[in-house]
């Protein structure tokens, strides 16, 4: 086993034992959908008009919602000293660790996003589109989230100031996702033009989140 | 005078001293200058008065956006060429850029309350500058939260180079986001140009606030230098004693 696929299914397996919360992501994104229709009234119309704006302010928030142990446990263990002297490079480190947090906490979300969007009247036009949607946009969160969380790795009350860092940065992302969303929902707009933006915000995101998390870690263990 | 003769720290305070009054003096002088012309500029033909909160609004806009360029060059500064004061001068920014950020803000609310009716409108302008504001309470935080002050440098020089990645992108974003939604902005300026007789006053008022920043970083970079010094004196202390 290579030492990134060894980080790889280290991760996941950290993620989906006891206290690892994996899922507790797709619960938080499940009643954070909930409680939409009791602020905005049980109108199955409007929830149908901005279901898919709603499903991903709820996606952003639950992608939020492990990243700041994801370096933070690592280091209280030691382990993330390992990996800043071990032979593999930062950065793909990095990366590895992002995919496996992508893989317990984006890739459960996509999977409930068509059920929990039942909840909101989409219909099955609208559900695939938010699916791809959210197939391509949630590494893009993941991996902007991995900045925030290599800077607040060695602070105590990271998990609040990683939200105010992080959430800001994501508002591209959050406004191409819904847009190429709604596109499918709402009609006349192209799907297209929003969709492949999205998708060069997700590249973009793998490129420039790996090495920014990576510089900020090597400088905050310094 | 090289910028490296000022990375000793001591040369600096003995530059800013003497700088700050000449700059202090020159602010003031512009400032008399701008307001006398802001005040005798015309009225505009639709808006009247009103249209006066630009002399604020506008170098408010530029300030916050030079702001986060100088920022990103002391990022640089911090991270590759490690320059002493590369730290002190983004910190000093950070907050002063914040300021001049929210002067933006709170002028063009002010200014659309009349023209527009309402005192905020998601005009794609108003919002990025908001997350240009939000970023730099970002960058403020993570300064704050981490204790030691060089780490906190170098955390906040790596969120800034990112924000000036995302900034473009981010601008990009919402200009595309407000077209597809809102219909074009609610009001355009009475004219493709702006006549000489607002432009001069206009750039009076920016060439003043300009000087009013830099005099005000400066200022604030002296403070943060001997607050450093306090804190190296007292830790001194307290190893010394215990």
């Amino acid at each position: 086993m290579t030492p990134l696929s060894a980080i790889l299914v280290r991760d996941m397996r950290i993620a989906v034992r006891v206290g690892g919360g994996a899922l507790i992501g797709v619960l938080f994104f499940l009643v954070v959908v909930t409680l939409t229709p009791f602020a905005l009234g049980p109108d199955l119309a409007l929830l149908k008009r901005i279901g898919p704006a709603i499903l991903w302010l709820a996606a952003l928030l639950a992608s939020l919602l492990a990243l700041d142990r994801l370096f933070a446990a690592d280091h209280e263990d030691g382990s993330l000293d390992l990996l800043l002297t071990g032979r593999a490079q930062l950065e793909l480190v990095v990366a590895a660790k992002g995919v496996a947090h992508w893989l317990t906490t984006g890739l459960p979300l996509i999977v409930a996003a068509p059920l929990i969007g039942l909840l909101l009247n989409l219909d099955a036009p609208a559900e695939a589109a938010l699916v791809l949607t959210f197939l391509v946009g949630t590494p893009a969160l993941t991996f902007i989230g991995l900045i925030g969380a290599a800077l607040a790795v060695t602070l105590r009350r990271g998990g609040l100031l990683l939200a105010v860092l992080v959430l800001p940065l994501t508002v591209p992302v959050l406004i191409f996702g819904v847009a190429a969303a709604n596109a499918a929902v709402l009609g006349p707009a192209p799907f297209g033009a929003p969709f492949t933006i999205l998708c060069a915000l997700t590249l973009a995101s793998l490129v420039v989140g790996p090495f920014a998390a990576a510089a900020a870690l090597r400088q905050e263990m310094e | 005078m090289a910028l490296i003769d000022l990375a000793n720290p001591a040369r600096f305070l003995n530059f800013a001293n003497r700088a700050i009054p000449w700059l202090g003096g020159a602010t003031v002088l512009a400032f008399a200058l701008a307001i006398d012309q802001a005040v005798v500029a015309p009225d505009d033909y639709q808006q009247g008065a009103t249209a006066k909160i630009m002399f604020l609004h506008v170098p408010g806009a530029w300030l916050g956006m030079l702001g986060w360029g100088v920022m990103t060059v002391a990022a640089l500064g911090t991270l590759v060429w490690r320059h002493p004061l590369a730290d002190v001068t983004a910190k000093a920014v950070a907050a002063i850029g914040a300021a001049f950020t929210l002067m933006c803000l709170v002028t063009g609310s002010l200014w659309g309350r009349p023209m527009w009716g309402t005192y905020w409108v998601w005009d794609a302008r108003l919002t990025s500058v908001l997350v240009l504001f939000l970023l730099y309470l970002g960058v403020i935080a993570l300064w704050r939260t981490v204790e030691d002050p060089s780490r906190a440098a170098r955390a906040a020089a790596i969120l800034t180079l990112v924000g000036a990645l995302d900034l473009p992108i981010i601008k990009f974003s919402v200009d595309w986001w407000n077209t597809l939604h809102q219909p074009a902005s609610v009001f355009r300026f009475g004219g493709p140009t702006i006549h000489p007789a607002i432009l001069l006053p206009l750039l009076l008022m920016t060439l003043a606030f300009t000087l009013l920043f830099v005099t005000l970083v400066l200022a604030a970079m002296r403070n943060e230098i001997l607050r450093r010094r306090v804190r190296t004196l007292r830790l001194m202390q307290a190893s010394a004693t215990s």
